[in-house]
């Protein structure tokens, strides 16, 4: 590799912020000034070049300190890691949460997406952005999701410097939102991850009896109410054990595919290459959902307990915990958490004196919905763009850095540790057979008491709904978020599991139960979806980066249409539609269209 | 002594294409399959001395037992496996694409693409005359090539060519996102700019003419170009002692471009700058 650097320079802040990520430059080849030595030995070859994971944190590091990415800064990393910079320039254009040209220190992001639209994100943005023209030093961005559908609508200010300073309001006026962009250090503090559970302190809770109730700060805390005891009983079992427990459980994937967890665990678990990765998909960006946020913030113990078990079990000494970039309040919480674990022997060398070895990284997303997408995340923190790769090969065989990789969503791995504490047999009581144990469920829209809800599965999504406090006047419900699809008012008695959403033509998705009144017309909120996906989609595949555009602009004709005026662009959003689930690369493409479907199907949009 | 190597010897492996059993060497792809029966696929992204990259899509085929299509380039023939070209679910899968890529981009030098939108009956106009296209003017910042991005598909094939594929120059990515992403290089910047070393391997590999010797630029818009009156002379190249195969494309006595044989072991298709762009002294007369 010939690497060709500008003639850019960083400013001493760019600079700081790298050197402060990676130690200063070790010699004239990695950007510092040129010595005697550097003149005789050239410094490179694979061991600089392993260090392209880095690339996201430093850019991250870079946009934290700045609140933009120059060319010298981007120059700088590049030299410092070995990266020829067109290809950390096409990384740095990929993720939403960067940008190549200059702005303000501030960004306010102000979520337009479906719950927020309906509780007034339009008139929150629009008065956002008159109070904050020019000059006020912050650009106001809309922005999809930002997971806080519980109290929408929802505004994130994030302020470049030393340290970055995030504030969050939600819900937020104009005021509060203008407030946390222009003192994010005096917005008022963000309600505790229990108001987010209408359920707490219900002792029939399972995987959320804690949130709420431990201070999520205290080790001694945790394991004052049963931490720890599902590790040290899965020691007990040893890794063949642990995995035969959770096959035996019957636990399917809470990130949207049910894949079954046990069999995952398996597969990984009998790879003879190594070393193996455990790989936390916490890069919850499904719009309406948050159950990920709650617990990482709520209970983030549990999860760092979860991913021990996990690892141990399938043969990984590292694990990596992929962060949504817009939590930085569980991104806290968790480093917290980390560092006490590896201060008292829950991490590290010689975990719990058992001389098994394993640890956590936190890397955090940028942005980028479809890094939810297993092999894309792989891509993104390998510190590629985070486009999909093509399966076969799986994770299991060949997953982060070409080596069998056990991924799993946050929720999935919590569920580990009542498999262990109470036993596999009965574990599998709860639920239904072939959709065991209890489910997280994200409520949100028009309904009294949104939040997160924990019920086993079989309860019907009329229940769901009457314990959350459904509004009168209930028009539609998206399951499962943009990528899953509406039911009608009527249709209340669908069971939520795995098997009676299938059977009801629907999907259960990640979990996304958003309630919808009349408020805002059926049209928009499909526009709003189409324009999520246009947005969202990498780039890689044709049906997926031309096919949404061409969704998108069909539903923008039909807007104000219905019948015969609308008919011919509803066929050709079928046609486009069906190819994109025929032939695109991944799963994006593949549901993009779901939502807008059920909608015209089942709720007769455009009739 | 002319050695040709024969590589590892490799298992046939039996499955069924399209109703009749067929063999194909372990490692092959469903695409190499449809090729040596005589099949038809179109393919776009797929590139004979690049690794597949699966992007456009419009090479899918039906393999029973899959819940989505799967793309002929980069699926490995399984024994067993039972594969359909010529479905209708997969035929309108690949005219749909078509639609949306010459909805998108200009594929007036894309060899094969108005056959195939014609054997499809593709209709990309069907978007209406507001679908929005990829808008971008040539860019011409060099005297040796042009890169015309309104008539690129995204392929990747140039990307992979620059980087660990081939050159290892890594002058070029895709930047950006969705339906904005662009091959660009570092800050977007000009070509002079970059870490380009001109050898031109991306322009072998490019499948639609986005990117094209200047010589060939300059006569299509003067409406000089004709393929037809062109002869093409296989020669060595006599700049150093590697011994690589030019393919030197005459019109009217002139040397107009320079390509390489896919099929050279030694090079397979790629050439440096002097092999690729330094034939002007052929042509002095004076």
């Amino acid at each position: 590799m010939d690497l060709r650097f500008g003639d850019s320079k960083p400013t001493d802040d760019e600079r700081a912020a790298v050197d402060g990520l990676l130690g200063p430059p070790g010699s004239s080849w990695e950007g510092a000034d040129r010595s005697d030595a550097d003149l005789r030995w050239a410094r490179g070859g694979r061991a600089a070049r392993d260090r392209r994971d880095l690339l996201l944190p430093g850019l991250h590091a870079i946009n934290d300190r700045i609140g933009w990415i120059s060319e010298g800064a981007l120059d700088y990393l590049c030299r410092r890691l070995t990266v020829p910079p067109a290809e950390a320039y096409g990384v740095a254009t990929f993720y939403a949460l960067f940008s190549v040209r200059p702005r303000p220190a501030t960004v306010l992001h102000v979520c337009t997406d479906l719950a927020c639209a309906a509780a007034g994100a339009g008139g929150l943005c629009a008065g956002a952005e008159e109070r904050l023209g020019p000059g006020s030093g912050v650009s106001v961005q809309r922005s999809p999701c930002l997971g806080l559908c519980e109290r929408a609508p929802a505004a994130l200010a994030v302020k470049a410097g030393d340290p970055v300073r995030t504030a969050v309001a939600a819900p937020a006026t104009v005021r509060d939102a203008v407030l946390a962009a222009s003192a994010p250090d005096s917005a008022p503090e963000e309600p505790s991850a229990a108001a987010a559970v209408p359920q707490c302190g219900d002792p029939s809770l399972t995987l959320l009896r804690r949130v709420g109730v431990v201070d999520p700060a205290s080790l001694d805390d945790y394991r004052a109410h049963g931490g720890y005891t599902a590790l040290r009983r899965a020691f007990a079992l040893g890794p063949a054990g642990v995995i035969r427990e959770v096959t035996d459980s019957g636990l399917a994937g809470r990130g949207g595919a049910a894949f079954p967890t046990g069999r995952k665990w398996q597969a990984t678990a009998a790879q003879p290459d190594r070393p193996h990765y455990l790989v936390c998909n916490a890069d919850e960006s499904e719009p309406g959902t948050f159950k990920d946020r709650v617990l990482m913030e709520g209970d983030p113990y549990a999860l760092v307990e979860a991913m021990t078990v996990a690892a141990y079990a399938t043969g990984a000494h590292k694990g990596y915990l992929y962060l949504r970039g817009e939590y930085p309040r569980a991104q806290r919480r968790l480093e917290h958490a980390l560092a006490q674990a590896r201060a008292r022997g829950f991490l590290g060398e010689d975990v719990l004196g058992t001389g098994y070895a394993f640890d956590i990284e936190i890397r955090r997303g940028a942005g980028a919905y479809i890094c939810g997408e297993e092999t894309a995340l792989f891509n993104s923190i390998e510190g590629y763009r985070g486009e999909p790769r093509s399966k076969p090969p799986f994770p299991v065989e060949k997953g982060l850095f070409g080596k069998p990789t056990v991924e799993n969503n946050v929720e999935t791995l919590v569920n580990v540790l009542p498999i262990l504490t109470m036993g596999a047999p009965a574990y599998a009581a709860i639920g239904t057979g072939a959709s065991t144990g209890p489910k997280l469920f994200c409520v949100s829209g028009s309904v009294a008491r949104p939040g997160v809800y924990e019920l086993p599965f079989g309860a019907t999504l009329g229940e769901l709904l009457e314990l959350a406090g459904v509004r009168a006047g209930l028009r539609a419900v998206l399951l499962g978020g943009a990528a899953g699809g509406f039911v009608r008012a009527d249709e209340l008695d669908i069971p939520l599991t795995f098997e009676g959403t299938r059977e009801a033509g629907t999907t259960l998705g990640s979990g996304v139960v958003m309630a919808f009144d009349g408020t805002v017309p059926l049209p928009r909120l499909l526009l709003r979806i189409a324009e999520f996906f246009r947005d969202e989609s990498c780039g890689q595949c044709v049906p997926c980066r031309v096919g949404t555009v061409r969704q998108e602009e069909a539903l923008h004709r039909i807007a104000e249409r219905s019948g015969a005026a609308a008919a011919g662009d509803v066929a050709l959003l079928r046609e486009v539609g069906r190819t994109m689930r025929d032939a695109s690369i991944c799963g994006l493409g593949q549901t993009a269209w779901n939502a807008v479907e059920s909608a015209i199907d089942r709720l007769g949009a455009y009739e | 002594m002319t050695v040709t190597p024969l590589g590892i010897p490799r298992r046939l492996l039996e499955f069924t294409l399209d109703g009749e059993s067929v063999r194909a060497p372990e490692g092959s792809t469903i695409l190499d399959a449809c090729r040596a029966a005589g099949k038809d696929v179109p393919t776009l992204c797929e590139g004979d001395t690049l690794r597949p990259k699966n992007a456009c899509r419009v090479c899918v085929v039906e393999v029973e037992g899959a819940r989505t299509l799967v793309p002929a380039c980069s699926r490995e023939a399984e024994p067993g496996m039972r594969v359909r070209t010529g479905t209708e679910r997969a035929r309108h899968s690949r005219k749909v694409v078509l639609e949306l890529l010459a909805s998108s981009v200009d594929l007036s030098t894309t060899p094969g693409a108005a056959r195939w939108i014609k054997e499809y009956e593709a209709k990309p106009d069907r978007f209406g005359p507001d679908a929005a296209r990829v808008e971008e003017e040539p860019r011409i910042d060099n005297e040796l090539y042009v890169r015309d991005y309104g008539k690129c598909i995204l392929c990747y094939k140039c990307v992979d060519a620059c980087g660990d594929q081939w050159q290892n120059s890594f002058a070029i990515s895709v930047a950006g996102r969705g339906f904005d992403a662009r091959i660009a290089v570092e800050h977007d910047a000009a070509l002079t700019d970059s870490a380009c070393v001109y050898c031109g391997n991306c322009i072998e590999v490019c499948p639609t003419g986005a990117l094209s010797f200047k010589s060939e630029f300059d006569m299509r818009a003067a409406g000089t170009w004709n393929e037809a009156a062109q002869t093409g002379t296989t020669t060595v190249c006599a700049y150093c002692g590697v011994g690589c195969n030019l393919t030197l494309h005459v019109q009217d006595n002139e040397i107009v471009k320079v390509t390489s044989p896919h099929d050279n072991p030694v090079t397979h298709g790629n050439l440096c700058i002097k092999g690729r762009f330094g034939y002007q002294h052929v042509q002095n007369r004076d």
